[in-house]
């Protein structure tokens, strides 16, 4: 069972191959759009390479739910994510790490939802998942 | 002209890799357009081949049941050219197919000389998500195809079945 560092690296590693970055621009705390420069198909790319690298099935809409952004969904109004939409993201992202939830809750702009996927959410999720 | 960039496949086992050459002749108009006085193959048309030979084979893995789009190229390194007369030998290995896209290693020789290498990720578009703008993938796969999975074997070794 990998420890929580271990994992760590890996993921770093995962990410400077998928995002073409350094090292050192990886930290717990980066948020993979605003800091790392992901894009949406960069997300099906770090799927299959961390899948590669820790040799486990990661079913995509667990880790990067997509459907908490669509419109229709009641999650959010006039452009702000509602309570319930709150509710909903601590139930499907039981891995975001909980200070950033918090911090959308303080400013709810739907833009800032992807601020919630951090390289300390991905890590939590593998954590979980491995039993770390 | 028509955007193929693979001449035949010469290789196909379905769903593991596959392997497609592409003749460069002195009368394809790109090779004097792209560097005058210098006839090379461009290095773009080299990975729109390498595209084709992976997107094919990740294509054929699922029947053709949806369209495959080239979505991301993560890293293409290229060592060397290709000029008129040479044989590109495109190659690739799939290695990763889910329901939202795949995954392929590719690389390109001339002999035995490697002239690029790298990875391609492909992205499964529905057609109602393409809409009416998309491209005939199946026109393409149908005449590239034809005759060429002749030489394929299927997965469990018998005989490729025809895309139809």
């Amino acid at each position: 069972m990998p420890s929580r560092d271990e994992i760590l690296e890996k993921v770093r590693e995962t990410l400077v191959d998928a995002l073409g970055l350094d090292d050192d621009e990886v930290t717990p705390t980066s948020r993979l759009k605003a800091d790392l420069g992901a894009e949406s198909i960069d997300f099906l790319d770090i799927v299959f390479r961390l899948e590669k690298n820790f040799n486990t099935k990661i079913p995509r809409n667990e880790l990067f739910p997509e459907s908490l952004f669509s419109a229709d969904a009641g999650f959010a109004e006039n452009g702000r994510v509602t309570e319930k939409g709150l509710i909903e993201l601590r139930t499907r992202l039981p891995h975001a790490d909980p200070a950033t939830i918090d911090k959308l809750a303080a400013d709810p702009k739907v833009e800032n939802v992807e601020d919630l996927f951090t390289v300390n959410m991905v890590v939590n999720f593998l954590a979980n998942k491995l039993g770390a | 002209m028509r955007w193929f960039w693979v001449d035949r496949f010469t290789e196909f086992e379905s769903g593991s890799h596959a392997k497609a050459i592409k003749n460069v002749t002195l009368a394809e108009e790109h090779l004097h357009d792209h560097q005058p006085g210098f006839p090379v193959m461009p290095a773009s048309l080299i990975l729109e081949g390498l595209a084709q030979t992976g997107g094919l084979l990740l294509g054929e893995s699922r029947q053709f049941s949806k369209l495959v789009v080239l979505a991301k190229v993560p890293r293409m390194t290229f060592h060397g050219w290709a000029g008129p007369g040479d044989t590109l030998t495109y190659s690739a290995k799939l290695t990763d197919s889910r329901d939202e896209g795949g995954m392929v290693d590719v690389t390109a020789h001339v002999g035995d000389r490697l002239v690029a290498d790298g990875e391609i990720v492909f992205a499964h578009v529905d057609e109602n998500e393409a809409g009416a703008g998309r491209a005939d993938q199946m026109n393409c796969v149908f005449t590239l195809l034809r005759g060429v999975l002749d030489i394929g074997k299927a997965g469990n070794g018998s005989k490729a079945a025809s895309p139809a």
